[in-house]
């Protein structure tokens, strides 16, 4: 057996590849159930049903679906160019620290312009926090994989420092918890879900926009091709990859913002509910599009809330949905190969 | 700074020893596994169920290994057969290792190893070199498993700089094309290293779970396995200074516990070993030499057709 580099695959054999891989992990996935005593369709079934099964549970999928499309939209910005931004919990978080700033200290102004600038503040803390990396990526080649990842751990102690200490509620009854926000500084709903969700689309629209018709974005897709070609098409690289990643950690860090006003009402060192990180997966798993990565969002959101669901009805722990993550992730990024190449055998050799 | 501590740090480096060195050989082979987080996490639990189930100390060691190799073992058929992106298949691995041992490890939680476990693991003199005052304590008085951590980077060293399997090995993640010209096995190479390195990983976690701590919580490693991946860049994929490297981070972690009557907050002193995994990265970079220099192949597949 040898492989050739495909030269050219329709369209349907991609999308059969995919179908098959996931198929598979999702037999890899049965096969575990069936290990632990479980009747994996029905296991299956009620994961469907604790995610989408009523109007309630679709709009907490809905709502976890939202900071996993915007986080990816941000991540995906970093991919592109091959930074690998793993970062994106902590950008979260310091986009959320940062909004939370403004929310418990000016929550006597106007409501409008008291969100305008919690969002604003949202966008600084986690781009601000992604500059570190982008910086010393540039300019001192360091891995952005390990920096961006301690930054996370950083980020979570920090907040868990104000959690236990300066920025404690005095009315908490003890508890290490910050002060629940102003009604001024949370985020209104919209059809039963708070506005980040329009949020979201405008953002994926956006990049889309951003990455496909303009310059800069242009100029992103070629230095994630080759970093050479773009210097000698006389781009500013080191330019471009610190003003992207700005951007990258900013729309993390908007995550924080809508997190810690629409969902959770405070900040507190959980804001970003691993979001950060099952976005690299999403990201991935969307071949980099953006407009993949709203449906493969909300099937991953599921994933998560069908993944409580069934702790409770099997008592299966929610870990077990972190597993067929995993695995599903696995399969595709195996399945990769084989719209990449072809196998022959050997003695068929010039039978191409 | 007295000699408890440095003691106490020689235990908190054994875990990031042990992983330090699996990623180690597994980026000599030219391949960037950042699943050393999910095989430690495997290790931990496999270690802790064989130890917990059968009081069987050598049991533990060897379900630690086996576990670790197995996700080194996935890792390396994404990477080596299959050419898949290495980032994305070790973040991956890291999810998948931690998913399964909090799954696994759910019937564990608050479960302590055996008093007859832990006595094996009870600190063996060696005598007379464990009369040297300082180094004595610190290294000639602690349990079997860090005799075997310490043996290993030594061996390791050994093996990498002086044996012809070794040499061979630098070849195939420097050159892989050159390495194969010269009638090395390049893929097999990859994958032996590959999965001993995540069975060194595996062993990590295992002596964290069953031997530091000795009780299973979740998510046990709590970000050791990163600092591990930041510490092979620190040591410059060298065995022996992964010795100090990991001592140094092992101090750092406990650091915090001896500060205590200095009024600083615990939570920002946990962020120290982080902030200064940092510092070290961006240190390394700086005095970026031929000598310290990543493996050349590191990250890229090889293709034997594009000869």
């Amino acid at each position: 057996m040898r492989m050739i580099q495909r030269t050219n695959i329709s369209k349907q054999k991609i999308i059969l590849i995919r179908f098959i891989s996931i198929f598979l992990s999702l037999m890899t996935a049965s096969l575990f159930l069936k290990f632990m005593g479980h009747h994996p369709l029905d296991v299956f079934a009620s994961l469907a049903i604790g995610a989408f099964g009523s109007a309630y549970r679709l709009r907490e999928t809905l709502t976890t679906s939202i900071p996993l499309v915007v986080t990816s939209i941000g991540i995906m910005i970093a991919f592109k160019m091959k930074f690998w931004n793993i970062g994106g919990e902590g950008q979260i978080i310091m986009g959320a620290f940062a909004a939370s700033y403004i929310a418990l200290n000016y929550s006597e102004l106007p409501k409008p312009l008291l969100l305008t600038l919690m969002f604003f503040a949202g966008f600084l803390g986690g781009g601000m926090w992604a500059l570190i990396p982008a910086l010393l990526k540039v300019h001192l080649g360091t891995n952005e994989t390990i920096i961006t990842l301690m930054l996370n751990y950083v980020a979570i102690k920090w907040v868990t420092y104000l959690q236990y200490g300066p920025w404690k509620d005095p009315n908490g009854m003890g508890f290490p918890q910050i002060a629940t926000f102003e009604p001024n500084a949370i985020l209104p709903k919209v059809f039963g879900l708070h506005i980040g969700w329009i949020i979201a689309i405008f953002i994926v629209l956006a990049i889309s926009f951003l990455l496909a018709k303009t310059k800069k974005g242009f100029e992103i897709s070629v230095i994630g091709e080759s970093i050479d070609t773009a210097r000698y098409a006389g781009m500013n690289v080191k330019h471009v990859i610190v003003a992207a990643i700005i951007l990258s950690g900013g729309i993390c860090g908007i995550v924080g913002m809508m997190e810690a006003s629409g969902v959770n009402r405070t900040l507190s060192s959980n804001v970003s509910s691993g979001y950060g990180f099952t976005a690299i997966i999403t990201t991935w798993l969307s071949g980099l599009k953006a407009s993949i990565i709203i449906p493969v969002s909300i099937l991953f959101a599921g994933l998560i809330k069908g993944g409580s669901f069934i702790q409770t009805a099997y008592g299966i722990p929610q870990s077990a949905s972190d597993v067929l993550q995993a695995l599903i992730l696995f399969f595709i990024i195996g399945s990769e190969f084989f719209v990449q190449y072809r196998l022959v055998s050997s003695t068929a050799k010039e039978a191409i | 700074m007295n000699t408890s501590f440095l003691v106490a740090a020689v235990i908190a480096s054994t875990p990031l020893l042990l992983a330090t060195l699996g990623e180690l050989l597994t980026e000599k082979a030219g391949h960037l596994n950042l699943g050393v987080e999910g095989m430690m996490l495997l290790g931990a639990v496999a270690g802790f169920a064989a130890g917990y189930y059968t009081n069987d100390p050598l049991l533990a060691i060897i379900g630690a290994g086996v576990a670790g190799g197995l996700g080194g073992l996935i890792f390396g058929f994404l990477t080596i057969t299959l050419r898949a992106n290495h980032t994305v298949s070790g973040l991956t691995l890291t999810i998948f290792g931690t998913g399964v041992s909090s799954f696994a490890g759910t019937t564990f939680i608050g479960k302590k190893m055996s008093a007859e476990f832990i006595e094996f693991f009870n600190p063996v003199a060696i005598p007379v070199l464990s009369k040297i005052p300082v180094l004595g304590p610190m290294l000639f008085n602690q349990d079997l498993f860090i005799y075997l951590a310490l043996l290993l980077a030594i061996l390791l060293g050994i093996y990498l700089y002086r044996t012809r399997y070794g040499i061979n090995l630098i070849a195939v993640g420097e050159n892989p094309g050159a390495a194969d010209a010269s009638g090395i096995h390049v893929e097999l190479y990859k994958y032996i290293h590959v999965v001993f390195g995540g069975a060194l990983c595996g062993l990590g976690g295992a002596y964290l779970a069953t031997v530091d701590v000795p009780q299973w919580q979740e998510q046990i490693t709590a970000g050791r396995g990163w600092i591990a991946i930041a510490l092979v860049i620190f040591v410059s994929w060298n065995p022996y200074k992964a010795i100090l490297g990991a001592l140094l981070f092992g101090g750092l972690s406990i650091v915090g516990f001896r500060l205590q009557h200095l009024n600083v907050s615990q939570n920002l002193l946990d962020a120290l070993p982080y902030l200064v995994t940092i510092l070290v990265l961006v240190i390394s970079s700086f005095k970026q030499s031929k000598e310290n220099a990543p493996p050349k192949a590191l990250g890229s597949p090889y293709f034997r057709e594009e000869r």
